[in-house]
């Protein structure tokens, strides 16, 4: 049977409609996810299915619902709380970084919070700097959080059920703009767990590594760069705590040559930390100084006109890619 | 209908008051351990609160959820925590309830129904809200009691966590310590209220003020609420009236609050106002009063030089317990 094609949404949505349906002590909670769907309507559907013991509406609240996850997860449930923003996640913070975080390793392991926190982030749809960031660099510099990416519809769905499936808190960060986004799905393939890479295009020339919405833009410029006799290796790193470097010191053991793409800011990003780890660990393998692409040093601007130019695309990184490599 | 809430009988009485009294003594046994150089960090010390813990403990039962804030040592010693256990966690030893990673703010032990003691004021509010809600979910009748100070109530958390409960209907106690200060401010200079429990209203909640003070008072308080949240009637504020008759924190004096304040509360430190209504049961004598009074100490010392005693963590702690 050919594969099935879903929307990222979609393999979102059968993530959850499988775990709850799987397991009864998962809930979902956010606002406006069960009478309305969601905003983005990724939990379309799972009220009438699952009832409103298991799929909550919340008041706009985030500080109450989510230590209210805190504490249905310490007695056993596995909550799974939707961000409607990402940035709608700042007001709430505490009970992020300091609450979940934190309780397995103040109470010595008695209890733990197996919680996934949902974060919708991405630019590209015209919301403006309040609405706009992918603030994975806000949860990876906390001992406790796992913070994972999605870029495809089969990773999404997979994912989803690894991190809800883990012990520990999950930062789960979606991309809006991928919301739409079609690409096979099966069900039933093996899991994909926390803390691997995936090499979604094999090249000799170069390795890019990208997350999120920045992967499909990878792909996009490796293929023109191919038309100009440039074989570049694509890794989405999926999963940013624990990072896997193994998979990115492999690749550039054989292309050599290293650019990193993720839609942040550069200060205080993933990739900075990535390119010191294959720099510490194989720097005799490359032949050049990595390079790295972020978001500029702005917040993402409103204007149609200027929030593309604001983030990395397939065209600014083949071109990156074409000066790098001198050609 | 609920039913009337009783009185402790005189020897029910009697254990609240050993119960009351083994907390003063830890926490006097706590400043001097910090006074000798012995304690690493801060501690936020509970005398003068001892009649909220011990008033609520009694009418909870072993399934229920407490959860409390870094003024914690008093909740954790009344639900039963062992005082050698907990004077580990303070030193920092390996034998603390939580093997010394948590310390003085964060005495855990979620075999007694002690969910979380948090460090951040209000932290432990909307955390208490999802303690009761999964008790709902599934059907059962434990409680989620979450205590917590009159400054807390000026925090975001205190009011999304009030609104999140009623609108769940879920049972969920609140309980605000109004000791008067917010670390070192009197709370006249951030509350405009004088009684926190008015809060409730906002949120269609019933309410309770308490004298905090008064052991009784509490228990019998405590009886009332707990049966209304156990029995499907939602979540209560409940404002018990005390004082914090040290500082805030261990270097602390406590300065800045009126000698005649100060003197006024210790006029009414629970530890008397029990050992009257002890004497005036008939059936107490000061003598069973003083055997009591005895028997702790002897314990919390003993419990105290054995933790002064206890191996320091091994190192590989650092790094266990981030994760799985």
């Amino acid at each position: 049977m050919p594969d099935a094609t879903v929307t990222y949404r979609e393999a979102l949505n059968h993530a959850l409609a499988d775990a709850l349906a799987e397991d009864p002590a998962v809930v979902l909670l956010g606002e406006d996810i069960a009478a309305a769907g969601g905003s983005f309507k990724v939990t379309d559907g799972l009220l009438a299915r699952f009832g409103p013991d298991r799929v909550m509406d919340t008041p706009i609240s985030e500080t109450g619902f989510l230590g209210a996850a805190v504490g249905l997860a310490l007695i056993g449930f596995r909550p799974v709380v939707e961000i409607m923003f990402a940035e709608f996640a700042g007001v709430a913070f505490d009970q992020i970084v300091t609450t979940a975080a934190k309780h397995r390793y103040l109470s010595a392991g008695q209890m733990h919070v197996p919680m996934v926190v949902r974060v919708v982030g991405g630019s590209g749809l015209g919301f403006g700097a309040q609405h706009s960031q992918t603030t994975e660099s806000w949860y990876t510099a906390t001992p406790g959080l796992k913070v994972v990416t999605a870029a495809s519809p089969q990773d999404a769905y997979h994912l989803l059920r690894s991190a809800i499936a883990d012990p520990d808190p999950v930062v789960f960060i979606e991309h809006k703009r991928l919301y739409v986004r079609r690409g096979p799905f099966q069900p039933t393939a093996a899991p994909v767990p926390i803390g691997r890479a995936a090499v979604v295009r094999s090249g000799a020339d170069l390795t890019i590594v990208a997350s999120l919405a920045m992967v499909a833009e990878s792909l996009a410029a490796a293929e023109s760069l191919a038309a100009a006799g440039i074989d570049v290796e694509v890794i989405d790193i999926r999963t940013l705590v624990p990072m896997d470097v193994d998979t990115v010191v492999a690749s550039v053991s054989r292309t050599a040559r290293l650019l990193v793409v993720e839609e942040q800011p550069l200060s205080g990003g993933w990739s900075g930390h990535l390119v010191a780890e294959v720099v510490s660990r194989a720097f005799e393998s490359l032949e050049l100084p990595p390079a790295r692409m972020g978001v500029v040093e702005a917040p993402i601007p409103f204007s149609h006109a200027l929030e593309a130019k604001a983030v990395p695309s397939a065209e600014t990184i083949a071109a990156r890619a074409t000066t790098l490599l001198g050609r | 209908m609920t039913p009337a809430a009783l009185p402790a009988e005189p020897a029910q009485l009697l254990e609240m008051y050993r119960s009351m009294v083994q907390i003063r003594t830890f926490e006097d046994t706590v400043q001097k351990l910090y006074e000798k150089a012995l304690v690493h960090g801060s501690t936020h010390l509970c005398q003068g609160q001892e009649a909220v813990a011990v008033g609520w403990a009694a009418a909870l039962t072993p399934d229920d959820y407490t959860s409390y804030t870094y003024r914690g040592h008093g909740h954790a010693l009344a639900r039963g925590m062992s005082p050698e256990a907990a004077f580990a966690e303070i030193l920092g030893r390996s034998t603390g309830v939580n093997r010394g990673k948590g310390g003085s703010m964060h005495l855990t032990d979620a075999r007694l129904g002690l969910m979380g003691c948090f460090a951040i004021v209000g932290s432990g509010l909307p955390v208490a809200v999802g303690l009761g809600r999964g008790a709902q979910l599934r059907r059962e009748t434990r409680v989620s009691v979450t205590f917590f100070g009159d400054g807390a109530s000026n925090i975001g958390a205190f009011h999304e966590s009030l609104n999140l409960a009623a609108i769940w209907k879920a049972p969920v106690i609140f309980v605000c310590e109004n000791n008067l200060y917010g670390e070192y401010s009197r709370i006249n200079l951030t509350t405009t209220v004088d009684d926190i429990a008015v809060r409730a209203t906002a949120y269609a909640m019933p309410s309770q003020i308490v004298d905090g003070n008064d052991v009784q008072a509490v228990y019998q308080a405590a009886q009332t609420v707990v049966e209304r949240a156990r029995t499907g009637g939602g979540p209560t504020l409940v404002e018990c009236k005390t004082y914090r008759q040290r500082g805030h924190s261990r270097s602390d004096a406590g300065a800045y609050r009126p000698p005649e304040e100060v003197t006024s509360w210790l006029a009414r430190d629970p530890l008397i106002i029990t050992r009257r209504q002890l004497l005036d049961s008939g059936s107490v004598t000061s003598a069973d009063i003083a055997a009591v009074d005895d028997s702790v100490a002897t314990a919390i010392a003993n419990a105290a030089a054995a933790a002064e005693q206890a191996p320091w963590p091994d190192l590989a702690e650092i790094t266990r317990d981030v994760h799985a």
